[in-house]
């Protein structure tokens, strides 16, 4: 099964890697906001397109009946892939937000009222913050907040602090996207739990990087986006404890999602279909299904390692540059590097990186928190995954140093 | 004043020389710090134009029935392209930036750069230039009627 890992190989498996921008070879180091996809998820799209495309669910038909299957299997290569004890508890949604929204919403409705708080940290993307926001007015319930230290990791003696009998649940991202913290979610659902308060995990950022168990967890709810994990966009994952999953009320209403419609009283249907209201994106759940298989093909012990050199190499060159701050300096991180270049503005430092083929992100990165925190506008951000390089971190140095040039 | 075509198509013919992009960030650059920085009494939340990632100040006069824009950005690349702007615009009547098409930037090939979803404010500030235009020559119209 694992073919072992060869970066040259692996490389070549991306076929957008190996493309020019500006004359110049394409250095992707953005793959916090997307990953790129192996050439097996884009077959298996264009074949699902070509040759099977049939709504799901709905038709007694051959393509339908392929179509079906294809995307029940998905869910459960979701399932192994988590380690969860039931394909019901596997929801395919549009993305990590859609999942975030579905919680806050279901949950919200049924658990949250007046008074109440639920619990986040300093450190969400905008969509582990807004959904809860929402939710918060709607209720009259507060939003409370777990900060973090200068390193970017979180203040795990506050968590005791924050916890209180009006918390209802807890919303954490698994790995930071704009500090690559990972926190310590084991801790922080231990404390939960202690009071009998339900997590949520974002893992947008961790599942690409590292094995997830939701078992081992213990987590209540586990949600993570498709094209962050090498499947294509708009398709994503949320994982809920099926006891929880049981008792909430559905988020959206729809076609599929129901048992019985009558105008006077409507019965829904079973898990996981209860929370699939419409056609679903099912050209995406099986895209997804066939990049967690690509990553089966390599495994992540091979991952993990390769992740901690580049990881471990891309600290040192970045951090051995004169003028530059880096923002997270967590002692357990994804290989993600936010940072400033003394006083030069991110945007400035990303287009002349852009030309040189260099793609990173600038500006808060979804995260205004993070960046108020610091008291900073911005930074520019480089992602790397393991079909990133080491080269590819001497030429972003390499850049780096050119950008502070032309600045200064 | 040479017209403002013409004077679009200098700054065109001007870049034309730089083969390398980094080059063309470089004169940019140049430009940006050579662009006096704005009037603090104008580098305040009125006069701001907020883009996502990067932030433009922008303030006009009329003076002599010709438009004096004052302007500025905090970061240097998008601030050259301002300076471009205020160069081509300033000393202009409101009808002569009124009635023209602006396609230097797109003869450049900054063009991306005034894409809504850049969020830098380039976009936003060369709307308010017009906006500021079309407020000054109503201005000057009522006068006249009056």
């Amino acid at each position: 099964m694992n073919r072992g890992f060869q970066i040259e190989q692996i490389r070549s498996d991306f076929p957008i890697l190996g493309q020019q921008v500006y004359n110049k070879p394409l250095i992707y180091l953005d793959s916090g906001a997307t990953t790129q996809k192996p050439q097996v998820v884009i077959d298996t799209i264009r074949e699902l397109q070509e040759s099977q495309n049939s709504s799901i669910h709905r038709g007694m038909h051959y393509l339908s009946e392929q179509m079906t299957t294809r995307y029940e299997a998905a869910r459960e290569t979701v399932r192994d892939f988590l380690n969860a004890a039931s394909s019901r508890e596997i929801i395919f949604t549009s993305g990590a937000t859609g999942s975030i929204n579905t919680v806050a919403f279901s949950f919200g409705e049924k658990h949250v009222s007046s008074g109440d708080e639920v619990l986040i940290s300093e450190m969400e993307h905008h969509s582990n913050i807004v959904p809860w926001q929402m939710l918060c007015e709607r209720k009259g319930a507060t939003l409370k907040v777990i900060p973090f230290n200068e390193d970017g990791e979180l203040f795990l003696d506050k968590v005791d602090e924050l916890l209180n009998e009006r918390t209802r649940i807890v919303a954490l991202t698994h790995a930071s996207n704009s500090l690559g913290t990972i926190n310590p979610v084991k801790e922080v659902i231990g404390k939960a739990h202690a009071r009998g308060i339900p997590v949520l995990l974002d893992g947008a950022q961790m599942v690409q990087h590292g094995p997830v168990d939701v078992k081992e967890l213990d987590c209540d709810f586990y949600l993570f986006s498709s094209h962050k994990i090498f499947g294509p966009t708009g398709s994503g994952v949320l994982y809920g404890k099926e006891s929880w999953l049981e008792e909430l009320p559905p988020y959206q209403g729809g076609g599929d999602m129901v048992d019985q419609v009558r105008f006077d009283r409507t019965s829904y249907n079973t898990l996981p279909f209860k929370f699939e209201a419409g056609t679903t994106n099912y050209t995406g759940a099986i895209g997804l299904a066939a990049a967690l298989d690509y990553l089966q093909t390599i495994g992540f012990e091979a991952i993990c390692q390769y992740e901690k050199k580049l990881s471990k190499y891309a600290m040192e060159k970045l951090g051995g540059i004169d003028r530059i701050k880096i923002f997270g300096k967590a002692r357990k991180r994804i290989s993600v590097f936010s940072f400033l270049l003394q006083d030069i503005h991110p945007y400035d430092a990303g287009m002349i990186l852009d030309k040189m083929g260099i793609a990173v992100r600038t500006g808060t990165h979804c995260t205004q928190p993070v960046m108020d925190h610091f008291g900073i506008d911005g930074t520019i951000r480089a992602s790397l995954v393991f079909y990133n390089t080491m080269e590819e971190v001497d030429a972003l140095t390499e850049g780096i140093q050119k950008t502070i040039e032309m600045l200064t | 004043m040479i017209d403002y075509k013409e004077s679009q198509q200098d700054i065109v013919d001007e870049f034309s020389v730089f083969e390398d992009w980094l080059d063309r960030y470089n004169y940019l650059i140049e430009l940006g710090n050579d662009l006096p920085a704005i009037d603090p009494r104008y580098r305040s939340s009125e006069y701001l134009i907020n883009g996502c990632q990067s932030k433009v100040w922008l303030h006009a006069d009329l003076v002599d029935g010709k438009l004096q824009f004052n302007a500025d950005s905090d970061a240097i690349i998008v601030k050259g392209i301002v300076a471009l702007l205020v160069k081509l615009m300033n000393n202009r009547t409101p009808a002569e930036i009124l009635e023209n098409d602006l396609f230097f930037i797109d003869g450049i090939g900054l063009r991306q750069n005034l894409s809504p979803t850049r969020s830098n404010g380039l976009l936003a500030m060369v709307k308010k230039m017009r906006l500021y235009a079309m407020a000054y020559q109503a201005k000057e119209n009522k006068k006249m009627e009056s």
